[in-house]
């Protein structure tokens, strides 16, 4: 199985973050058409039916084009690309920020490390 | 009516003894559904009624609206929890004998999966070891384009690496006007496939629902749910 899933948690919502880190990260760039749903799921190893699911979410968000005929493309829309960038970007400081209050330091601090770093 | 299969108020005692107690349950089309439960709860029994080798005491299964018989034989495909092969046969011969049996089997599939899992097909079944003979035995269902897949206890006695190529074939076959019945204790490992799972406790259904929305429900893994519902 090449895809690190949780089964705690909802499939659906670990496949869509996969590949919206597919995507922030270049693996897909935009307008590339993805692979099918049998053969992502497949390589994820999961149920068809849960990444049909995931896939149809993602084009909720906008980030995924349906075209009827030729499959599912990443989409080309610079606005959404940006603000799932952003949002990954907040997960990511909101995480860091929790991390090191843990690990004893203000956000001063914090600010005073990532300048000297 | 688009239920593949439905069981009504399916009872099975044997004297006092009741194994299955009044169980409903419908299945639709293009499902992969999890049959889970400890041992002794039903499951094969449950299993056996749905391929008519026993007969309910009470209650009706309807398979495409047919009761199990010649009909439901068609478009069934079973793995018992047995072998049961004649082993004088070869891996070749026995292909050839389900081939005759079943208008449905798919002989290209047969010989991908089998050259794919490195089966000889010119080895006696009597010399092969008990996991791959494991391995042929599901191959031969899985290789039939059937509408209901029923397997009971389909991985236990295969390796990991083998383990992943079958779900991973499950996968890749899957249609969505095919539904497939997986008994197993391997829970963790086929989880990640399943639609829906039944949980079945004394022959009665205590869960039964999609696997995600138990997910979210209870943030815990299929597993875990049923390492707590069945805890001892």
């Amino acid at each position: 199985m090449a895809w690190k899933l949780d089964t705690k948690k909802p499939i659906y919502l670990q496949i869509m973050d996969e590949v919206k880190a597919r995507i922030v990260s270049g693996t897909y760039s935009p307008g590339d058409k993805l692979p099918s749903v049998r053969e992502l799921a497949v390589e994820a190893g999961v149920n068809p039916n849960t990444m049909q699911k995931a896939m149809s979410e993602l084009e909720r968000t906008g980030l995924v084009i349906s075209n009827r005929t030729q499959g599912r493309f990443v989409t080309e829309d610079e606005k959404v690309l940006k603000s799932i960038r952003k949002d990954n970007l907040e997960t990511v400081l909101n995480d860091f920020f929790k991390t090191m209050e843990n690990l004893g330091y203000t956000r001063e601090d914090v600010k005073k490390i990532v300048k000297d770093y | 009516m688009n239920e593949l299969l439905s069981l009504n108020g399916i009872t099975k005692a044997y004297g006092a003894n009741t194994v299955l107690d009044n169980v409903s349950f419908q299945i639709k089309p293009g499902r992969i559904v999890g049959l889970l439960g400890p041992n002794g709860s039903g499951k094969t029994t449950l299993i056996k009624i749905i391929n008519s080798l026993c007969t309910p005491t009470s209650g009706e299964v309807l398979i495409q609206g047919n009761r199990p018989g010649i009909e439901s034989k068609k478009i069934v495909s079973y793995l018992p929890d047995k072998l049961y092969f004649n082993d004088y046969m070869t891996v070749k011969e026995l292909m050839e004998y389900y081939m005759d049996f079943y208008n449905d089997f798919n002989q290209d599939k047969c010989l991908t999966l089998l050259s794919n899992l490195q089966i000889d097909v010119n080895a006696k079944i009597k010399t092969l070891s008990k996991g791959t003979k494991e391995k042929v035995q599901l191959i031969m269902v899985m290789s039939r384009e059937a509408l209901l897949y029923v397997l009971d206890e389909p991985i236990g006695g295969v390796d990991p690496a083998s383990r992943d190529y079958i779900l991973n074939t499950i996968i890749n076959n899957y249609n969505p006007e095919a539904s497939i019945i997986i008994s197993t204790h391997l829970i963790s490992d086929i989880e990640t496939i399943l639609d829906d799972c039944i949980f079945l406790q004394n022959g009665r259904i205590v869960v039964y629902n999609s696997v995600e929305a138990l997910r979210m429900d209870k943030n815990m893994s299929i597993d875990e749910l049923f390492r707590e519902v069945f805890r001892c």
